[in-house]
């Protein structure tokens, strides 16, 4: 045995400290063994399914890195066989059917099966699982197996059914062990079929994935990966820049134009399906349309885009970006602000006698969201709109919004990694949605009839129309569609997803 | 007499307890931010609102709430965490001893720091090395811990990358630990490379926390070392012939460290406040980072929960104070 003396103590201490404070730079220095990402949000809970936390689209690129959705989304939001190989209704739309891929395993090397997909759904849709999309996969009912084909019935018709098996809440659990393990046992050892497996959790720390050998899609070509939770910006260009972690997102974009193209570094810069939006509530000044008219005009996105965002933006005109299904680039509203200011006099403002209302905005929630308001405030001001600033948290914001108290302009962000209409203009415009701020009839009644259509040109071409309905009556004011900025050592290449999900299988050795 | 003490002031710590918590959560219910809002999913019905809010007990009055996780609490069930879906209590208990051990590593720099700094002062004094020392100490009084925490990433974490700059252990090094007390259990067991580890990820934002306190007792210690170089006692142990620096470290500093030492304990209450922030630039995992999530997501039980063992501390650390002053006292000690 050892013998341990004071002076032993104090070398080994010594021995051991040199070689610890080395460790940073010879992770930077050396080939990539173990990929390390610094990611901007801490994951709350193991569970994609269930509890509050599964709908954060933030932590979803964690959760596909360990779990499989139903139905694999490609880096371009379009779908693609993953778990179920095919799916439809059929004639009459009175049940769905599902095809399950053959020789999918376990994290634990079981097989998983037709049960696991039937039993997945049909937890979901039981409202005391605690699932936030219930109202969703309660619309399928009487789940059961047909050898490899999962059936259901159709309890009420929802044309986005199947995209909701790529978006938030759509993943394949395994029956048999949360049925052992409990949802404790679960969030202590989860086990997915995704491309890694959970090898540690460090709650507000990190986690440690391991590749899964058993994996049905490509193998990851990065067997260890660990994900770091770094929710400082500035921490997380420290991080990238010193060389600890070897990829980070959300990183301020004057950091990242700084540090793209330094030795040893690179960027992607890739926009996402989430959008920059000023919301108009139905209430005192824009209840008249020429002020709405001329609020819209009077904005210059691009000027925005450039000098705020550095050039890292794509100036929308609808709340769908161009990877959306019912993008229509047809639709556009020009920036006029002579245009504005004629609107503005029918209704008898002007710079001399400006209408005032409030706008709303948070601060530091998106990139520059603060910053962006005073600048349209400044370009209202030049038409004849005087609009005073109210900063709050974005929880007031939901508050608010929930309640139908936001003031008549309100700054926000729209996330749609699905990219279908009902879950952007759909949930933002339609009156009786707690996320829609304006209420107005003729809106309400253009939009009733798509919840349902079954026809699917009808239903993109009826969005379409809807979207154009929105920008000639100017009652949302949609601004930018967000570019995600992601910095990487240079001996790593990322494949940006337009979801937003940072996933560290799609990352190959440069 | 002490005990007597000791009893009057546990007697006032559960009623400043109960104070705290009353005003915890009614400000928390009142303060913008509604936690069901912030989770409420696209396409959410009215309907859903009002199941959320049933599901977290959200639906009731604030008395009604408040004697009930009152009641909770008494039973040692501090409630459940609205975004983790975990016991409050163990989350809260899992991160405090990383907080509890950097607070303490960044106390022992603090105090090490600033009594060197006011022995060298006094020993110095009226020297340009008192001067520097001086402005050393008004440095570190004006800037903020934070501030002093970019610096430190800056300089030793990027520009000479020698220290980690996050986390609290690497992820790579196997933790054979059965406590959340990582750095105290990896001295017990004798694994000196996880000291080292967690030293060289702990000293940057120890050392950023520890540089405002120590100005503090640095300038304080100095003032009172410099008062008591005059007194009697001192002149007679310098006419036995000891020395400048025996004289300051025997004879002057036992006396002089009394009013210091009550700083150093409210000082330390700040202390442990400012590693809120302070994790949250170094990514450290303890309970000031999971604070700032708990409040980001509007996490009611769990704040509730964070605010509530912070207040535990305080009165701990303050108590401990008191007794320890009491005990170094030779008036206060025999009554």
């Amino acid at each position: 045995m050892m013998k341990m003396n004071r002076r032993t103590l104090l070398q080994m201490s010594a021995a051991s400290v040199t070689l610890s404070v080395a460790l940073p730079k010879l992770a930077a220095a050396q080939t990539i063994d173990e990929l390390v990402i610094a990611y901007n949000v801490n994951l709350p809970q193991w569970d994609p399914t269930t509890g509050p936390s599964a709908v954060n689209p933030t932590i979803q690129g964690i959760y596909q890195s360990v779990f499989d959705q139903y139905i694999l989304q490609q880096p371009d939001l379009a779908p693609a066989p993953g778990i179920l190989t095919d799916w439809g209704w059929n004639e009459d739309r009175s049940e769905v059917w599902m095809d399950v891929r053959e020789g999918v395993k376990w994290h634990d090397g079981s097989d998983l099966t037709a049960e696991d997909v039937a039993w997945s759904l049909a937890r979901v849709a039981q409202e005391e699982t605690g699932s936030p999309i219930q109202f969703v996969w309660g619309t399928l009912a009487n789940h059961r197996v047909e050898g490899n084909r999962v059936i259901a019935d159709v309890a009420q018709f929802d044309p986005t059914i199947f995209k909701w098996m790529y978006f938030l809440t759509g993943y394949v659990l395994p029956k048999a062990y949360y049925e052992r393990v409990g949802p404790g046992g679960f969030e202590a050892a989860p086990i997915g079929s995704g491309p890694y497996m959970v090898e540690r959790f460090e709650r507000n720390a990190f986690i440690r994935l391991k590749a899964n050998p058993h994996y049905w899609g490509q193998k990851p070509e990065f067997e260890s990966v660990t994900i770091k939770f770094v929710t400082d910006a500035g921490s997380r260009v420290a991080e990238i820049e010193s060389g600890n972690s070897h990829v980070t997102l959300e990183v301020p974009y004057e950091e990242f134009d700084r540090l793209k193209n330094r030795a040893g570094l690179g960027g992607v810069a890739h926009p996402v399906s989430d959008i920059g939006m000023i919301f108009f509530n139905d209430i005192d000044a824009m209840l008249d349309d020429n002020v709405r008219k001329a609020a819209v005009h009077a904005v210059d996105k691009q000027l925005i885009i450039d000098r705020l965002l550095s050039g890292y933006g794509v100036a929308l005109h609808t709340l769908q970006t161009p990877e959306y299904i019912a993008f229509d680039p047809t639709i556009e509203v020009e920036y006029n602000p002579d245009l504005a200011r004629e609107l503005l006099a029918a209704s008898g403002y002007g710079p001399n006698n400006p209408v005032r209302f409030t706008v709303q905005t948070t601060r530091g929630f998106k990139p520059k969201d603060f910053e962006m308001i005073p600048a349209i405030v400044g370009m209202w001001r030049r038409v004849g709109i005087e609009a005073e600033i109210e900063v709050y948290e974005v929880a007031k914001h939901f508050e608010l919004r929930a309640a139908d108290q936001l003031a008549p302009a309100a700054f926000y962000n729209w996330g749609n990694s699905v990219g279908d209409p009902t879950t952007s203009t759909g949930f933002a415009m339609f009156g009786p949605s707690p996320h829609a701020v304006w209420d107005g009839e003729d809106l309400i009644a253009k939009i009733a009839p798509l919840w349902g259509e079954a026809d699917e040109e009808k239903r993109i071409q009826g969005w379409k129309d809807v979207d154009r309905y929105i920008a000639e009556n100017a009652y949302v004011l949609p601004l930018l569609q967000y570019v995600q900025p992601i910095l990487h050592a240079s001996g790593v290449k990322v494949v940006p997803h337009t979801s937003g999900a940072l996933l560290p299988h799609l990352m190959t050795r440069a | 007499m002490l005990v007597q003490r000791l009893l009057m002031r546990l007697a006032t710590t559960l009623v400043t307890l109960l104070g705290v918590a009353v005003i915890v959560f009614v400000v928390i219910r009142v303060v913008p931010g509604n936690p069901i809002a912030m989770m409420l999913p696209p396409g959410a019905t009215a309907a859903d609102i009002d199941r959320l809010r049933a599901l977290y007990g959200l639906d009731k009055s604030i008395a009604e709430q408040f004697f009930i996780w009152l009641g909770g609490v008494v039973r040692g069930d501090f409630g459940t965490s609205i975004s983790t879906r975990q016991p409050v209590l163990s989350l809260v208990l899992g991160r405090l001893p990383a907080t509890l051990e950097l607070a303490t590593l960044a106390l022992f720099i603090a105090v090490a720091l600033g009594g060197l700094l006011a022995v060298i002062g006094t020993r110095r004094r009226g020297t340009r090395t008192e001067a520097a020392i001086d402005v050393a100490n008004g440095v570190g009084l004006s800037v903020p811990d934070f501030l002093w925490g970019l610096l430190l990433i800056i300089l030793l974490g990027v520009v000479w990358p020698v220290f980690f700059i996050s986390g609290r252990v690497s992820p790579q090094l196997d933790l054979p630990v059965v406590t959340n007390f990582y750095l105290f259990e990896s001295v017990i067991r004798l694994r000196l490379d996880l000291t080292a580890n967690l030293l060289a990820h702990m000293l940057l934002p120890a050392v950023a926390l520890a540089l405002p306190l120590a100005a503090i007792i640095a300038q304080l210690l100095k003032q009172a070392l410099k008062e008591t170089m005059h007194v009697d006692y001192v002149t007679l142990a310098r006419t036995r012939g000891y020395g400048e620096t025996r004289v300051i470290l025997r004879e002057a500093l036992p006396n002089a460290v009394l009013p210091t030492l009550t700083l150093v304990g409210v000082q330390f209450t700040f202390l442990i406040g400012g590693t809120v922030i302070i994790e949250r630039l170094f990514s450290y995992e303890g309970l000031g980072n999971m604070a700032i999530d708990a409040v980001i997501n509007r996490d009611l039980p769990l704040i509730q929960g964070i605010v509530i063992v912070f207040a535990v501390l305080f009165t701990l650390v303050n108590l401990l104070v008191d007794l320890t002053y009491a005990l170094l006292n030779p008036r206060l000690r025999h009554g």
